[in-house]
């Protein structure tokens, strides 16, 4: 059974975060730049400097760094941030929930687009527009996220401006939420005009990262029912007087999401990266913002802690997929 | 009586050269006609005309085909849609491949029952336990809630005819069910496509390239060449009582228990270009396109 | 002796001009965009009205002059240093142009001859190869340059080294595959047991066959390598502060992007052009090259 194979999958998940976690530390640490340099006021005295850099334990050998710093991961504690003086697992927990969302409404949307261009390309298939929705297809396949981003945002934030381009809500309203998954919470307690102002500003950033991937869903998806229409099964079920669109939705498209989710359910993980570029376009407080300046800053705690829970995310994204193949696909159950 | 099937100087092409050159056959009601013919003889492409399923770059030029009086080629495609599967069936070649393999078998027979029969779940349920039983498939309750990878290639096929028989069909087009199978199974299968026929009150166009099937199965026969009809009749009369030097050489090719080994002659080559050459003949002599 | 094995032969002529046709409007259209682009990186000295750098502080934020308020001094307008956007946008597309072209040409440097090596040598080389380039492409590609181009300061050295870092195992696995290939068709045993060396195998023999492939492949690694200069300068992390960059502009033009939108708004457009005339090339040179190859 499969089941045995994601259980080992599942094993090898510390080990893996362990060996992310080496790497990034050493590299910190290894490379050019001096985090408390960038963080002291001018003027600052010898003194001072050494002092925080005691603070932040960064005048000890790496190894000794390196346990300390296990040590406190083991405890939950990701350490403080040297750029916002904050805890760093604080800062995450605050602003994940909203990535999270972002990354799921991106993903929902996605899916939905990819599917229906998908179906229209087939529908059509050995028609003239058949060519018209493969070229479109292949155009927003070269455009990235953050160009789409900008894009969105000049044209629905500023020439038509019908939505905002920055913040997750309106500051004015009051969120009286007890998690800071906002969006699902106000969803499943039925706040919907909160959810409602959430969508609002998460509707550009979301369509920004989800046209990518739904191009790449599309065409995927386009290919492998173009493929499995023409299977021997499609054909006889034609003999059966069954109609092209009901074969297409009962017969085909369960084949053919089997290798599109194979396929590009990896590439959700992309859309998880442009989360950096196209939060920080529409000063979205999400952990993607927080990547770059944290990066520009050499905060050390903070680029750590956000760079095991990426790596923690693209894990259980990948076990995820295979989970969703594995039901997808009977074959792969009974073996 | 109305033949079940009748088939007058039906020519059809692929982009354009000529697949069936004037092809006429008739099936009358509970008859079993065997089509014969090698490889590309044109078998299979008059299975998928009847059924209107030739491809696409496959065109009717002229002819007709009529099922119980009414035409097929002109037919509105909604009522072609409600005739197959019902009153057409089809026995697909290789089981292998014909089932969909992420539906189980009960999902898809029943969907079948209840696309052409209107049943409810729990009679379509019922109405697909009996025809597993039909086809000699023990535990049917448990074959219906598994998946195709999980049968084996001859119940698979048993399946397949039993989905091709669920509705009571006028006509059966078994297009080589046999092929695909090893010779064991193969006699179990016929067997079962002739208890289904008796049963059910069926007529079959069995289409094979195997003369020994065509014996056992076939009450009448036509034989197919080049997208030629060369011979038709009484199987019993064609078989004894060949008349095309073609059918002679098919006979002569035919391994028979009651005949050593050693007396099997290969079909001449010279006799097979001889005919090809007769069939392009024959294109240049008529209009092969339409006008 | 080169002559004496049979190889497939690079396409005649004559066979070039057909397989031009076959690229159809996508290499046309491809060719163009990136001809324009190219050109007007060469001739930006000659094109800009102004000199990029140039502040007129009295004429900050002019909108384009066909718009209310705009200045026919300035077509494309001001930015909030009163410095001409259709300048900055022309020698922006030179930085592009150069950045594109060193970083792509350094990336397909590396990675062919790592994926060159991998191919033709097999055993423990190939897998200390293969292995890197599955590691490498598990990060993600934007935060890996953002993080690159951050450790080694600003600068077009920075950039140039965070595109190729990030973009080489794109040629590295193609050449690999295609190496392995090629070295299991006829011709490389003949040419094996004339006594050919490896090294003058792979020269002679392998390289020329992977030259439309690599063609291709340089068309798609300059559209990245576009793309990745456009995020490094846009986070800032760019070459040198002065030095005109569309990502620049973008980042400058989205504090004030409700003031004056077309700061932000043409680097945008250049952007997509340039990208697209990329890919359109990339895609009409494959349809050429391809058919070629294979009969």
């Amino acid at each position: 059974m499969r089941w045995g194979e994601i259980i080992r999958r599942l094993v090898l998940v510390p080990p893996t975060l362990f060996g992310v976690a080496v790497v990034v530390f050493v590299l910190l640490r290894v490379v050019p730049g001096d985090p408390i340099a960038m963080m002291i006021p001018p003027g600052a005295s010898e003194a001072d400097i050494g002092r925080l850099r005691a603070l932040y334990g960064l005048d000890q050998p790496i190894l000794q760094q390196f346990a300390s710093w296990l040590a406190q991961v083991g405890r939950g504690d990701f350490g403080r941030s040297i750029s916002l003086r904050q805890g760093v697992s604080g800062l995450l927990l605050m602003r994940l929930p909203a990535t999270i969302e972002l990354a799921l409404l991106a993903t929902v949307i996605a899916v939905a687009i990819g599917a229906l261009v998908a179906l229209t390309g087939i529908l059509l298939r050995g028609r003239r527009a058949e060519w018209a929705v493969d070229g479109g297809v292949g155009v927003l396949l070269a455009i990235p996220d953050f160009l789409w981003a900008l894009i969105l945002l000049l044209l629905f934030g500023v020439l038509f401006p019908l939505l905002p381009i920055s913040g997750r809500i309106d500051p004015q309203i009051d969120l009286d939420l007890y998690s800071n998954f906002y969006l699902i919470e106000s969803l499943l307690t039925g706040r919907f005009d909160i959810a409602f102002a959430l969508l609002h500003h998460m509707i550009l950033p979301a369509l920004a990262l989800a046209l990518p991937f739904a191009a790449i869903v599309a065409r995927l998806l386009k290919a492998s029912l173009v493929e499995a229409e023409d299977q021997d099964y499609a054909q006889v079920a034609r003999a059966r007087g069954y109609s092209r669109p009901a074969i297409l939705l009962n017969e085909v498209f369960p084949n053919a999401l089997i290798p599109t989710v194979a396929l590009g359910g990896v590439q959700v993980t992309l859309l998880l990266g442009g989360t950096v570029l196209v939060e920080r376009i529409f000063s979205y407080e999400g952990i993607g913002n927080m990547a770059i300046d944290a990066v520009i800053n050499r905060d050390f705690p903070l680029i750590q802690g956000l760079v095991l829970t990426f790596a923690v995310m693209f894990i259980a994204l990948n076990l995820a997929v295979d989970l969703v193949v594995t039901l997808l696909d009977p074959r792969l159950r009974h073996g | 009586m109305t033949a079940t099937l009748a088939i007058d100087d039906l020519k059809v092409a692929i982009n354009d050269s000529n697949v069936l050159r004037g092809v006429s056959l008739e099936v009358q009601p509970g008859e079993v006609r065997g089509l014969v013919g090698e490889s590309g003889a044109g078998k299979s492409m008059l299975g998928r005309a009847v059924l209107g399923l030739l491809p696409a770059n496959a065109k009717i030029i002229s002819g007709h085909i009529a099922f119980e009086g009414s035409d097929l080629v002109g037919m509105h495609e909604a009522e072609r849609r409600n005739l197959l599967g019902r009153r057409i069936a089809l026995i697909p070649q290789d089981p292998m491949t014909s089932l969909n393999p992420v539906k189980r078998v009960g999902a898809q027979i029943g969907g079948l029952l209840r696309h052409h029969l209107g049943l409810s779940k729990q009679a379509a349920f019922a109405r697909a336990t009996e025809l597993l039983i039909e086809v000699a498939i023990r535990e049917p309750d448990r074959v219906l809630s598994l998946y195709p990878h999980q049968i084996s290639g001859g119940m698979r096929q048993r399946v397949l005819i039993a989905m091709a028989f669920a509705c009571d069909p006028s006509l059966v087009i078994a297009d080589e069910p046999t092929t695909a199978l090893d010779v064991t199974v193969q006699r179990q299968v016929l067997q079962l496509v002739e208890r289904l026929r008796q049963r059910h009150g069926s007529a079959v166009l069995f289409i094979t390239h195997d003369l020994g099937v065509v014996a056992k199965i076939c009450r009448s026969m036509t034989v197919l060449h080049a997208g030629r009809v060369l011979e038709e009749g009484e199987t019993a009369d064609v078989l004894v009582r060949p008349r095309h030097a073609y059918t002679r050489a098919l006979l002569a090719a035919t391994p028979r228990a009651d005949r050593p080994a050693d007396t099997l002659r290969p079909v001449p080559p010279s006799l097979i270009e001889q005919l090809w050459a007769d069939a392009r003949r024959l294109d240049l002599l008529g209009p092969a396109r339409p006008a | 002796m080169a002559d004496l094995v049979v190889a497939p032969l690079a396409a005649p002529p004559s066979r070039l001009l057909a397989g031009l046709k076959r690229g159809g409007a996508r290499l046309r259209v491809g060719a163009a965009l990136v001809a324009i682009l190219v050109l007007v990186a060469l001739l930006a000295p000659v094109l800009a009205p102004h000199d990029p750098l140039e502040q007129d502080l009295l004429s900050a934020q002019l909108p384009p002059a066909w718009m209310h308020g705009g200045d026919p001094a300035y077509i494309l307008g001001t930015d909030s240093l009163g410095r001409c956007v259709l300048s900055r946008l022309i020698y922006s597309a030179r930085t592009a142009v150069t950045v594109a072209l060193i970083a792509a040409a350094f990336a397909a440097i590396i990675g062919v001859a790592l994926g060159l090596f991998a191919g033709s040598f097999g055993g423990w080389v190939d897998q200390v190869v293969s292995r890197s380039i599955d590691v490498w492409m598990a990060f993600p590609p934007v935060l890996l340059s953002i993080v690159l181009a951050a450790v080694i300061g600003a600068g077009l050295t920075s950039v140039i080294v965070a595109i190729v870092a990030v973009d080489w195992t794109r040629f590295a696995r193609v050449v690999r595959a295609e190496t392995m290939v090629q070295l299991t068709r006829d011709y490389a045993a003949a040419a094996r047991a004339i006594g050919l060396s490896r090294a003058k195998l792979l020269r002679l023999e392998i390289l020329p066959n992977l030259v439309p492939l690599l063609v291709t492949l340089l068309a798609v690694e300059m559209g990245i390598a576009i793309l990745v200069e456009v995020i490094l300068s846009f986070v800032g992390i760019s070459v040198s502060g002065d030095t005109p960059t569309w990502g620049s502009m973008i980042a400058e033009g989205r504090q004030i992007v409700y003031q004056a939108p077309w700061i932000m708004g043409f680097p945008i457009g250049c952007i997509i052009a340039s990208v697209i005339g990329v890919n359109l090339l990339g895609d009409g040179l494959r349809l050429v090259l391809d058919p070629v190859q294979r009969s």
